[in-house]
């Protein structure tokens, strides 16, 4: 006897239960099909390409009414079902009472709309069913209309990239760190950005909306940091919710979504459950393969057959025209997992497997994920993949073929590629100067200077002689950065400044990094490369800082740290001498010390004590000391004319001033430096990285000093006749340093790998270079000049430099 | 038997970074990854008893400040060729908050 079958919902999950249940028992049911939109079944997931105009409704319609008439489905569109009388076994609209022998519950989900102020305005739609799309599609037609997307995930960046195809001002406000984040790893959704901006949306991440405003309609959204994005249209794309009222109110058991079995049955034997309004096990759905998954099972079921729902993995593509994009399973980072990395930046191609023993755990892939299904395919199957794991990344089209020339990109460039930018020296004459004798590193230096002078294109000097010459050419095994990279800290430099990268992301993708977030040693490189090349678009992170420079404050070998106030020039007061002792006391400093650097060391401080320390200090004038970064940290004098009977200057004076202009600076290493006010040089400057020695006639300028592992004297820059001069050497062979050392070589060294006859040529000779460095040293400063201990002497770094909890242990007491 | 007790938020740790959560015997350190997972390991390295919360997080690994000793937060293992291990303990995240399984911290200080 033929059974009545009521299916609540229209959707993508009950017409592919439908289509399997009709598959299996033709005639089992009468079925009634009741959906809230005024419309049958059309594929939700297309919705992205009708908004962007590159398909019709009509073309993703996928059961119209001669489908559901040859099935004999009756259909009840746009009748909402108000109730379900489980006792009586009815299905309740306000049409009336509809009887059933089984029940399927696709009620599906909505959108989650954010609760701030504004959010029912007007204007502020979800992006979900065909009447979103056709608001979207009508806004997007008055010219000049600016839409703001909340919500960087799936929907919200294909919404995003929908609006923007029909000519609109997007902005998309994304809440987390990345794009995607829930299918993408940093570096996928690096590029995935790079992508959006390159079509002219703007991205905004790591931002949270605080209120929509307008009156009587949208006009724009305001972030809690303040910024104003006026708007005709704000799309919240920001997650679902399962709909559960229905299920809720007749009494059936829900926890997030409806709570189904293996079969698809609902607490109730004779309701059945399907699609994003579920909860399978603790887990809930919004894509598309387990929910497809899910209907087949629970078509079986309703055919009397054997079959139960297992939770597979689940791939996502992002159906963005041009955007390849794919990911697939788990690729979280673990100890006993491994990952396989492959960067392209030419092609901005990233791929990374996760691995755990010989089997793939997940897959991200952007920019080519042809082999997407492939990957995917061996995650589910378990696929023992130790056999062609050297290849694996390549794909299965690569499996045993040849690796590819590490040497072939420079081989690939033109004669008249230039090599050496400070030279301006071109491929073709260092590949003539080889051929005319000049075999290694050391002679194509002398005969053409190419590599001569900074030093950065070493590296591609060395592959130019290593093309040209064959194996007649042994590469001098060049130090790598860190295990993370095969790329030297002079290839770094070059090339964060030649691609213009300005981000960590950007690095570590340009660049091929091995790991997914580099280590201990190339963070803190990076993090100064970055901001000394691009102060004004890079973002200072003290998560890749050393823990001094994290928390401006020296760590002592017991945990506590110490403190140093600045004192300008050496020179301090009585009050200031007074706020230090009253800090000694209050915060029982064990050990007060005077450095070398003629400061004052306060030892033996608890972290949570330290923006207590610095609020009192500064409540005094004190500022930070910097006695704990790789910047500038002091400038030691002595008395010059203002006391001293052979003083020839004022040394005090220009001390004071040197220090006030290069104080906040970060530079590769530690900078210190000092004014003696006569040859006496009673401040000891001829050992400092910097040291100025004043003379009747001026001011002899010296560099490269140095008098720690190693014990060195200082070379002569130059030498002026005014403080002003003696104060633009100083600070242009500072910025000059900062642009081009590597990270942790203090300026001796540097100045050694490049030659002083370089530094002279940029810093003395060129009077135009000396002050476009001078001008790029004072834009980094109207950034980083800031005194970091008043921005961090209040409550809230306060407790967030304290135990997060303090446990009592009972079982202990 | 396990007892879990709410620390805080996840939000409260910094990403690529870590808290302390005092204890009777000692702290506890607990790091916040880039993929926003959290560990609790003991926040004294083997080697000189530096404090591993202010270490450099990379991967699902921490650097520690004073002399380099990297430790896998799984394991609690130092890595290469340095030889030690820092006790870890179960930290998992629930709608937000941060729960840390104090039965182990009480056998630690009974111990």
């Amino acid at each position: 006897m033929t059974q009545r079958l009521v299916v609540i919902g229209a959707g993508m999950a009950s017409g592919r239960a439908l289509e399997e249940l009709f598959k299996r028992a033709p005639d089992a049911y009468d079925v009634t099909l009741f959906g809230a939109e005024p419309r049958g079944n059309y594929n939700r997931i297309m919705l992205s390409p009708v908004l962007s105009g590159e398909k019709t409704y009509e073309e993703i319609v996928t059961h119209d009414a001669a489908w559901y008439a040859d099935h004999g489905v009756t259909c009840r569109f746009g009748e909402p079902v108000t109730g379900i009388d489980r006792a009586r076994k009815l299905v309740i609209t306000e049409q009336g009472e509809t009887p059933y022998d089984k029940l399927i519950m696709a009620s599906g989900s909505t959108p989650f709309i954010i609760p701030i102020p504004g959010h029912d305005l007007p204007g502020v739609i979800s992006y979900r069913d065909l009447d979103d799309t056709n608001v979207m599609i009508a806004v997007a037609e008055k010219p000049g209309a600016k839409a703001v997307v909340i919500g960087g995930g799936l929907l919200g960046l294909e919404a995003a990239a929908g609006l923007r195809l029909r000519g609109m001002d997007v902005t998309v406000v994304h809440l987390m760190g990345h794009l995607m984040e829930r299918q993408l790893d940093e570096a996928a959704g690096y590029l995935l950005r790079k992508e959006l901006v390159g079509r002219g949306i703007k991205v905004m991440c790591s931002s949270n909306s605080k209120e929509i405003y307008g009156d009587g309609r949208v006009e724009g959204l305001r972030l809690e940091n303040g910024t104003e994005l006026p708007c005709d249209l704000l799309v919240m794309a920001v997650g679902i919710r399962p709909n559960v009222a229905l299920a809720k109110e007749a009494g059936l058991a829900v926890g997030r979504g409806i709570h189904i079995d293996d079969q698809c049955v609902t607490s109730d034997a004779d309701i059945l459950s399907v699609g994003e309004c579920v909860e399978h096990d603790g887990a809930t759905f919004g894509l598309v393969a387990p929910i497809f998954d899910m209907a087949k099972v629970l078509a079986a079921t309703l055919a009397c057959e054997d079959a139960a729902y297992r939770p597979k993995p689940v791939s996502t593509k992002l159906k963005v025209t041009g955007v390849d994009l794919f990911s697939a399973g788990d690729f979280a980072e673990g100890d006993d997992r491994e990952d396989i990395v492959f960067r392209d930046p030419a092609r901005g191609v990233y791929k990374r497997l996760v691995l755990r023993g010989d089997r793939i755990l997940g897959a991200v892939m952007y920019g080519d994920t042809a082999d997407g299904n492939w990957f995917f395919q061996h995650i589910n199957d378990g696929t023992d993949v130790s056999e062609m794991r050297d290849t694996l990344i390549f794909g299965p089209a690569f499996q045993g073929g040849a690796p590819l020339d590490p040497m072939a990109a420079v081989a690939a460039l033109p004669d008249e590629a230039e090599i050496c930018g400070c030279n301006g020296i071109c491929k073709g004459e260092i590949v003539e100067a080889i051929k005319d004798g000049a075999t290694n590193l050391g002679a194509v230096r002398t005969v053409t200077k190419a590599s001569g002078s900074c030093g950065t294109c070493t590296g591609l000097v060395e592959q130019v002689l290593a093309v040209t010459l064959g194996d007649a050419f042994v590469l001098p095994t060049a130090q790598p950065v860190c295990g993370c990279t095969d790329l030297t800290h002079e290839d770094v430099r070059r090339l964060i400044k030649s691609q213009e990268l300005k981000s960590m992301q950007a690095v570590w993708q340009e660049l091929g990094w091995k790991t997914t977030c580099g280590c201990h040693v190339c963070r803190p490189a990076l993090n100064f490369y970055l901001l000394a090349d691009w102060p004004l678009d890079y973002r200072d992170d003290p998560q890749s800082r050393f823990v001094n420079e994290r928390n401006h404050a020296n760590i002592q070998k017991d945990g506590t740290y110490s403190v140093v106030p600045r004192m300008w020039g050496g020179i301090t007061t009585a009050d200031e001498l007074r706020a230090i002792a009253d800090a000694a006391d209050k915060y029982q400093v064990p050990t007060v010390k005077v450095t070398g650097g003629q400061r004052i060391d306060l030892l033996g401080v608890k972290k949570e004590d330290l923006p207590r320390i610095w609020a009192d200090l500064g409540k005094a004038g004190l500022v930070s000391g910097h006695a704990y970064s790789k910047g500038l940290r002091t400038v030691k004098t002595c008395v010059g004319t203002d006391h001293c009977r052979f003083g020839t200057q004022d040394s005090t004076g220009l001390g004071i001033k040197l220090e006030q202009a290069l104080w906040g600076s970060w530079t590769p290493h530690k900078v210190k430096l000092a004014v003696s006010g006569c040859p006496r040089n009673c401040a000891e400057a001829t050992c400092k990285d910097v040291g100025i020695i004043c003379v009747d006639s001026g001011y002899q300028v010296g560099v490269g000093g140095a008098a720690g592992m190693d014990l060195k004297e200082t070379e002569r820059l130059g030498d002026v006749a005014t403080e002003q001069e003696a104060i633009d050497l100083t600070i242009a062979f500072v910025q000059l340093y900062r642009e081009h050392a590597k990270y942790l070589d203090r300026p001796y060294k540097w100045v050694a790998k490049v030659g002083l006859d370089w530094v002279k040529a940029q810093v003395v000779e060129d009077a135009n270079n000396r002050q476009a460095l001078i001008d790029r040293f004072a834009l980094s400063q109207s950034i980083y000049q800031k005194d970091p201990w008043a921005e961090r002497a209040n409550p809230d770094v306060q407790r967030a430099w304290s135990p997060l909890e303090t446990v009592k242990l009972e079982a202990a007491e | 038997m396990t007892h879990w007790i709410d620390i805080g938020r996840l939000d409260d740790i910094p990403v690529r970074g870590a808290r302390v959560v005092k204890t009777g015997a000692g702290c506890v350190a607990v790091f916040r990854t880039g993929a926003d997972e959290v560990f609790a390991l003991d926040d004294r390295c083997p080697h000189k008893g530096g404090p591993l919360s202010e270490g450099i997080v990379h991967g699902r690994s921490v650097t520690c400040p004073l002399h380099n000793w990297v430790f896998a937060f799984e394991s609690g293992e130092a890595q290469g060729t340095d030889e030690g291990r820092v006790a870890t303990y179960a930290v998992r995240i629930e709608s937000g908050r941060l729960l840390l399984d104090a039965s182990r911290l009480a056998t630690r200080s009974a111990a």
